[in-house]
């Protein structure tokens, strides 16, 4: 078994007020971006896992983000193994 | 009474609640080091305010797994008295020992402040010698204050009365002008199901003193006392509760 690339995006969810992202999307209309709505600031986590088959990988990284990485008051999160979703 | 005071790796009010607990309330305290699963018979824990573990992930989110964390969660289901101030406030929200959490204030900036709380319900041991209604002054200072919870959870808190403080203006009304954070319903602090742990953003333990930030804190201390030091007959005594938001 070789090295499994995980790529973790938590992101605030939907209908929690996400003050960055407002601030962000202010920050780009005054840019001339007028065009942008919606922006939500969330975090990309990276992971490197060793010894794991594919399909074990998803459950583990999985319980990561439900004990530690997101949380399920406040955030989402998506899962992506070796660049494909999980 | 003895009181413990947990400190974690970033704490920083730790030593000022020790201070408090030692010297103001003349009670015994000591520190609970976060590596520590024994709370050594401690009647109250305190969860200090601070950044601990740097603030890293989400505030508290590291706290909750370190070894104390668990012994604090027996002594919480055993109806022991836990009170989070600030960061230690966070610290229960991510733990699971109190509903929602707290994510960055509204305005984005972090707040250094004095402000009034209104206590909304005399049913907790922290807030047992308080009236419901009565305000509070007490200092603030937080980057990520602003309670949130689901729609579903800040229903059932509003209905079985566990918001137990309330940012208010000066003539008690829990206006939008009087949150400092963004806080859903205007939340300061609330309780668990049993009501035996608290938390609250505001530093009650910063306001010991008239010389400094005055004494409106002392009210929270010296309710847990009471609460603890109660005879069974009172146990029962009446609870006042501010009726709605």
């Amino acid at each position: 078994m070789s090295t499994i690339v995980a790529r973790v995006f938590v992101t605030p969810k939907r209908g929690i007020l996400d003050p960055q992202g407002k601030a962000v999307e202010n920050s780009l209309h005054t840019l001339g971006f007028a065009e942008v709505s919606d922006v939500r600031v969330g975090k990309y986590i990276e992971l490197k896992l060793r010894d794991v088959a594919r399909d074990v990988a998803g459950a583990r990284v999985r319980g990561m983000c439900e004990q530690l990485l997101a949380n399920g008051v406040i955030e989402d999160f998506r899962i992506e193994l070796d660049g494909s979703a999980a | 009474m003895r009181w413990g005071v947990v400190v974690f790796p970033g704490s920083n009010d730790d030593r000022d609640t020790l201070r408090m607990a030692e010297r103001t309330l003349g009670d015994e305290a000591i520190a609970l080091w976060h590596k520590d699963r024994d709370l050594h018979g401690v009647d109250c824990v305190l969860l200090p305010g601070g950044f601990s573990y740097g603030d890293y992930l989400r505030c508290g989110a590291m706290a909750r797994f370190s070894p104390v964390m668990e012994a604090v969660g027996e002594h919480a289901k055993a109806g022991g008295l836990v009170l989070g101030i600030c960061n230690g406030f966070q610290t229960l929200c991510e733990a699971g020992l109190l509903p929602g959490a707290l994510i960055r204030n509204r305005g984005l900036r972090f707040v250094c402040d004095v402000a009034t709380i209104r206590v909304e319900t005399s049913d907790t041991p922290f807030t047992y010698g308080c009236r419901a209604g009565e305000l509070l002054q007490l200092p603030i200072k937080h980057g990520e204050g602003c309670y949130v919870a689901d729609e579903e959870t800040l229903a059932r808190l509003e209905a079985d009365g566990q918001v137990v403080f309330r940012y208010a203006d000066r003539a008690g009304r829990s206006v939008p002008e009087a949150n400092p954070n963004g806080s859903l319903a205007n939340v300061a602090g609330v309780c668990n199901p049993g009501r035996n742990v608290v938390g609250l953003m505001p530093h009650p333990e910063h306001a010991v003193d008239r010389l400094t930030a005055g004494e409106d804190g002392l009210k929270l201390f010296r309710s847990a006392q009471a609460w603890l030091g109660r005879r069974p007959s009172e146990a029962r005594r009446e609870a006042t509760v501010v009726p709605g938001p």
